[in-house]
């Protein structure tokens, strides 16, 4: 029996109240595990990203509760909450958010210097990470002077670099084209995946599909698992 | 330094655009304000220039005087009366007004005179050239060596003029502390002499100047010359009330204080907006640090930090620029009046701090409302 990373059990989020309420995601059970990597997929607006936010400790759910290492995150205060995503939690957003006047480098070591590591430690253990996901020779560039797939490549380099256990994606292939897409998260896979880490990737995108442990299906704010060959069908 | 304010320092000056036009803003603003209020302190200064000049700790006058430039004179017996009062140790008559001079080429210059105590010469210049006894031969003055100096022609002791239709001759070229507000040259004499050059009136008396036994005594010959219906100030008093007519009587306040705060607003609306399109411009690199894991204070600190490095490199900035314009304005126009005192750097200090505060009141409350489900939504 592998061992959960998230637990997450009866999620609720709805947004507005009286007419304009929405139910973005309903009473939401779920366990993702260390050394997979998990899928959610459906249409737009099946709560997804609302999803996604709340299990990372970044959108307070109305109910249910989020453990992650048998931690439950919304039961800790707001300054302890971001101390734990800093730890624990690795980020890899759709437009990848790197800061333009910083090197590449330096977006990459920020999460070390938002743990107040010193600045040369955390630009070389920056500097290394950017090895690992082939980008040694941009280390000084702006990130802007990069490919979209490099820059999505120093995204994973700054989400990966304080060892988190937990990574969490939100379409990270959806800027890109599909065969770098696929190269980005089949690099992923190969290297960044371990036993000691979960993967939480929340994905449109059917040609990467094959990646993934396990697929789960949001729809109308309600969560299903479901198996891979049957959406590579569709 | 802590990472996070290099990465601040970093995405601040690495953004050459807006870290210049900050810049420009901040220091054009410090430039204008300590300009203008230098100016003012400069005009202040010269404003009390015979005050200063003459050193007296007291001065006894008509209640209805405004300024030292207008006097009302007084009658002889005062004298005689400040003399009587306990607690003052001497007392002396000072001459203060204006004379033409005829220069050579039958022009006419006009001239600030001040008469001298006969008796003790009380409150008189150095000398740079020639004797102080000489100033009791016949028709003696002492030229002072001031900005002025050179509108009568720049005489050397034993120059002879023309005053009031009286002969005239330079006994002595006097240094003074301070040059006057009104662009007209000083000559110095005795008190009975400058009478004499003076189309004769009943009183005579510009100022009586005390000087007390001890500073204990002050209070009370404040109160004896207000019993006898006239006012004894203190040197700063004196100052300080000249400085209050030109700065509420006078146009020259007003529009000095109107100029600093127009500078004011404009570097607030320059530096304001320009801080807060920067920080518009990374605002959703903002919360995908609040994402990562960044505290609100850990950002609040960032956005301080670059807003006090810019709000004081540019007040240096523009600190330099000011004493290096008005040192270069001293050089070609040597009446020019600017000058710097610490209470116009403390003033454009504040101001700064204000201007870098709003900015980043701004920019804080914008970082603190990013919500990093925003930035995940895209
Ligand atoms: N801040 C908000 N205020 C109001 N409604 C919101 C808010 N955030 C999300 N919603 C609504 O909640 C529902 C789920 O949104 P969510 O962004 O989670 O969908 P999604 O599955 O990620 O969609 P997409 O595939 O387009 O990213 C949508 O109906 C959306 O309009
Ligand atoms: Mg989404």
């Amino acid at each position: 029996m592998p061992k959960a990373a998230i637990e997450a059990a009866g999620l609720t989020k709805w947004f507005g109240t009286g007419e304009a309420k929405t139910m973005a995601v309903r009473e939401v059970t779920f366990d993702a595990y260390f050394g997979e990597m998990l899928y959610i997929v459906g249409p737009s607006g099946s709560g997804k990203t609302t999803l996604l936010s709340m299990i990372s400790g970044i959108l307070r759910p109305n109910a249910g509760t989020v453990k992650i290492e048998g931690v439950d995150i919304w039961g800790l205060s707001a300054d302890a909450l971001a101390d734990f995503r800093l730890q624990k939690i690795g980020f890899v957003f759709q437009d990848y958010h790197l800061f333009p006047r910083l090197t590449t480098a330096e977006n990459v070591a920020i999460p070390l210097i938002l743990q107040n590591r010193p600045w040369d430690e955390a630009l070389n253990e920056a500097r290394r990470d950017l090895e690992v996901v082939g980008l040694k020779e941009r280390a000084e560039l702006p990130p802007v002077k990069l490919s979209g797939g490099e820059q999505q490549r120093v995204a994973i380099g700054r989400a990966i670099v304080a060892r988190p256990d937990i990574l969490i994606f939100d379409e990270p292939t959806a800027s890109l084209d599909g065969e770098t897409g696929r190269n980005i998260v089949s690099f992923v896979r190969q290297h960044v995946l371990s036993d000691q880490r979960c993967i939480v990737m929340v994905t449109h995108d059917s040609r990467i599909f094959e990646f993934s442990d396990r697929i789960m299906r949001m729809e109308d704010g309600k969560l299903k698992a479901i198996e891979r060959e049957s959406l590579s069908a569709q | 330094m802590p990472g996070t304010l290099k990465i601040a320092y970093r995405l601040l000056v690495n953004d050459r655009a807006k870290f210049a036009a900050l810049l420009v803003g901040i220091t054009f603003a410090v430039f204008l304000m300590i300009e203008m209020t230098s100016l003012f302190s400069g005009i202040l200064k010269r404003a009390s220039a015979t005050v200063i000049n003459i050193g007296a700790p007291m001065w006894v006058m008509d209640p209805a005087v405004q300024t030292v430039a207008n006097t009302i004179p007084l009658p002889d017996y005062v004298l005689d009366e400040v003399r009587s009062i306990p607690g003052v140790k001497f007392a002396v008559p000072l001459y203060s007004g204006g004379g033409l001079v005829k220069l050579r080429d039958g022009t006419y210059q006009s001239v600030n005179i001040v008469g001298l105590d006969d008796a003790s010469l009380y409150g008189r210049p150095k000398l740079l050239a020639g004797n102080i006894q000489d100033l009791f031969t016949e028709n003696a003055f002492l030229a002072v060596k001031d900005s002025e100096f050179y509108k009568l022609e720049n005489p050397a002791v034993g120059t002879e003029f023309e005053i009031n239709d009286h002969r005239g001759v330079i006994v002595g070229i006097a240094h003074v502390a301070a040059s006057g507000l009104f662009g007209v040259p000083t000559l110095y004499t005795t008190f009975n002499r400058s009478l004499q050059y003076i189309p004769n009136m009943r009183m005579t008396i510009s100022y009586i100047l005390v000087v007390p036994k001890t500073p204990a005594d002050v209070q009370a010959i404040k109160k004896s010359a207000a019993a006898a219906g006239y006012v004894a100030l203190t040197e700063d008093e004196f100052i300080q009330k000249i400085s209050t007519f030109y700065t509420y009587q006078t146009g020259i306040g007003t529009n000095m204080l109107l100029m600093t705060v127009i500078s004011f607003i404009i570097g607030l609306s320059i530096s304001g907006q320009t801080f807060y399109t920067f920080i518009l411009e990374n605002i959703e690199k903002f919360g995908a640090l609040k994402a990562i894991g960044a505290k609100g204070r850990v950002l609040i600190s960032m956005i301080l930090f670059e807003a006090s490095f810019v709000a004081l490199t540019g007040y240096g900035i523009g600190v330099g620029l000011c004493a290096a314009i008005i040192f270069l304005a001293r050089l070609y126009l040597p009446d020019y009046a600017a000058i710097i005192t610490y209470w116009n750097l403390i003033l454009a200090f504040i101001m700064v701090v204000v201007i870098a505060a709003a900015s980043s009141y701004v920019g804080v409350r914008k970082v603190l409302r990013i919500e990093p489900f925003d930035i995940f939504r895209g």
